[in-house]
């Protein structure tokens, strides 16, 4: 039983995880360090930074996504918004043309992509949730159809495009840690650092909410507001992420499943940051290994989205209740 | 009229359609017409229509074997398990034979869809919209392995002519496994009313007396074989398995005898009319079938998604 003994050794942990993944980012970046030094340094500190916020950020919105849906396998990156990334990236390309687009300042296209899609995200939300927000099972089969229709679209408007255009297209749609522009760092590390702490200051209510509707209106929360507030927080984290990186999928799954079992009791003020925590391990400690160690540059992604999908299927096979 | 009189005109006019329409004109005798519609506009309406009918009637399966109106082939990742065995067998012995091949997609759809009930019987059935999202995401894995097998081994291009599919490359010659739909189509009708009773779920349907595993077995292997001859031949084309029975199924009920023969025919007038959509909308470039059936059955599904009423206690 996590009783009154619980709780200081949860944050204990929550403090050895922080202290792993200092010690994976020095790793990362001290590893086999030569001249030019700084040089060297500066370029492994932009990615160290993408991977960190990255990690951090989906695996506090996968926490978030997971108690409001009431849900452990389902994460927010497949309600479709991989397919909204790509089909924003493929509409630019397609007004603008490959030029045109490689011509835009980065910040501009980060901050335009982040609004559009957490405003889609906030929007389909909305629209769904209006008539109660226990209809979450429709939501998410909605979410994930709408990817598949925007799937289409993009389908469809790459077939106009030259291909030179398509191999500019191409290049930006896949996750890929090496072609950050560290012009969004700070803009993005701004945004998800403000909607973690968001998050944080919900958890207290979280925690509430994660009993689920009818309990949690019971003891006096005013759920769909808190439902509310989390997706948005859920929007704007995997959008940043994904407008820095391109979409991961599973990411957020492992992140999130490490962290229950890390942190056996379901407060949220623990979890969230346990999550984050251990998303950005897997991401820097995975960078390193395949990178460093393997030298495979490109691998990380795939792998990662390979082993989240085996964890699914464990989970399901496993714990026999959704 | 009779119903039969009403599909059989509308099939015929499609058909028309779809003969005289393409990029060379038949009617202005530059070129053979007689030799355009053998070689190639005969094949590719013949292809369409039995595509159709194979991915409305494998979705009606799926839909029964499950008790899940919401899904169909391709949102329980059997056209992903065809296409990995496809891969292996391209990288094992690549000059295999296609029917080989198909035999081996075949197999592998089958695995797909063994593997995907076990995971089924672990979801509660509380919420029919469950089944799909799991799915999906099953689905999403296996398609995740096979872009990962296919990077690796320079294979992307099939992979896209697997997935997306089109009719512009039939021709005469390279379609005609498609006829196997057909053969699979009857059987199906002549078990009609054992597919009807699989929808009852396991214990009521032993207890009317049918033998469960063996039924689910043969549609579930009637399945696989329509996917896999469908991906080697044309590509996978998505949500027609999803739509043309619940369509049916709204407006006709759910029997199956005198129901089957519909929903083949409005799976084979959709695919026919995408087909043909897609040939004249951007003349003469064509934009493949599939993406037409992506855009429009996505569409429709989140019509059925959100216009059916979400609790009846609520009232």
């Amino acid at each position: 039983m996590p009783g009154r003994h619980g709780a200081p050794m949860a944050d204990r942990r929550v403090l050895m995880l922080t202290g792993v993944l200092l010690a994976a980012a020095l790793l990362f970046l001290t590893w086999h360090l030569r001249e030019p030094m700084g040089f060297i340094l500066s370029l492994r500190a932009g990615k160290l930074a993408a991977l960190i916020l990255v990690g951090a950020a989906t695996g506090a919105a996968t926490v978030l996504f997971q108690t409001i849906v009431g849900n452990r396998l389902l994460t927010p990156g497949i309600v479709g918004f991989d397919a909204l990334f790509i089909f924003l990236q493929t509409m630019l390309v397609l007004v603008l043309g490959g030029v045109g687009f490689t011509q835009l300042h980065p910040n501009l296209t980060f901050l335009g992509e982040t609004a559009l899609m957490t405003g889609a995200a906030l929007l389909l939300f909305h629209v769904l949730l209006r008539r109660g927000a226990e209809d979450i099972a429709r939501m998410v089969l909605t979410g994930i159809v709408l990817g598949l229709l925007l799937r289409g679209l993009s389908d469809f408007a790459q077939r106009l495009l030259d291909p030179s255009e398509f191999s500019i297209l191409q290049f930006v749609t896949f996750a890929s840690f090496n072609s950050v522009e560290t012009a969004n760092l700070g803009v993005a590390g701004g945004l998800i650092a403000l909607a973690i702490l968001g998050a944080l200051r919900l958890a207290p209510s979280l925690d509430v909410a994660a009993l689920g509707r009818p309990v949690a209106r019971g003891l006096g929360l005013g759920y769909d507001r808190v439902v509310m507030q989390a997706l948005a927080l859920v929007a704007v984290l995997v959008s940043a992420a994904t407008a820095l990186v391109g979409p991961m999928t599973f990411l957020g799954l492992i992140a999130a499943s490490l962290a229950r079992e890390v942190v056996p009791e379901s407060r949220h003020a623990l979890l969230l940051p346990a999550a984050a925590v251990i998303g950005a391990i897997t991401l820097v400690a995975g960078q390193f290994l395949f990178e460093r160690l393997l030298g495979q540059q490109g691998a990380l992604g795939v792998v990662v989205e390979f082993l989240g999908g085996l964890l699914f299927l464990a989970l399901v096979f496993g714990r026999r209740r959704l | 009229m009779r119903p039969w009189v009403a599909w059989a005109l509308l099939l015929g006019g499609l058909s028309a359609v779809s003969l005289c329409v393409g990029a060379t004109s038949i009617f202005t005798g530059e070129l053979d017409a007689g030799w355009i519609l053998a070689i190639s506009r005969f094949p590719r309406t013949a292809a369409a229509l039995l595509t159709g009918v194979g991915l409305a009637l494998a979705g009606v399966v799926v839909q029964q074997s499950v008790q899940n109106r919401m899904v169909e082939p391709s949102l329980i990742g059997t056209p992903e398990a065809a296409m990995l065995g496809l891969l292996a067998i391209t990288l094992l012995a690549p000059g295999a034979a296609i029917v080989t091949k198909m035999s081996v997609a075949a197999v592998a759809a089958l695995l797909g869809m063994g593997l995907f009930l076990l995971i089924a019987r672990a979801i509660p059935r509380h919420d029919p919209m469950l089944l799909p999202i799991i799915g999906l995401i099953y689905g999403g894995i296996l398609f995740s392995s096979a872009i990962w097998i296919a990077w690796t081994t320079d294979l992307m291009q099939y992979l896209g002519t697997w997935r997306l599919g089109e009719f512009s490359g039939v021709m005469q010659g390279r379609y005609e496994m498609l006829w196997i739909v057909a053969i699979i189509a009857l059987l199906l009708y002549a078990i009609a009313d054992r597919i009807t009773l699989l929808g009852f779920g396991e214990a009521q349907a032993r207890s009317l007396g049918l033998n469960y595993a063996q039924t689910r077995g043969i549609g579930l292997a009637a399945v696989a074989v329509i996917t896999a001859v469908i991906v080697v031949t044309v590509g996978y084309l998505p949500f027609v398995g999803l739509l043309a029975p619940n369509i049916v199924s709204r407006w006709r009920g759910d029997n199956l005898r005198a129901n089957l023969p519909v929903v083949a025919a409005l799976g084979a007038a959709s695919v026919l009319s995408a087909d043909i959509l897609g040939r004249v909308l951007r003349p003469p470039y064509e934009i493949p079938a599939g993406t037409i059936f992506a855009v429009f059955g996505a569409c429709v599904f989140l019509w059925m998604l959100n216009a059916r009423p979400a609790r009846r206690a609520h009232g």
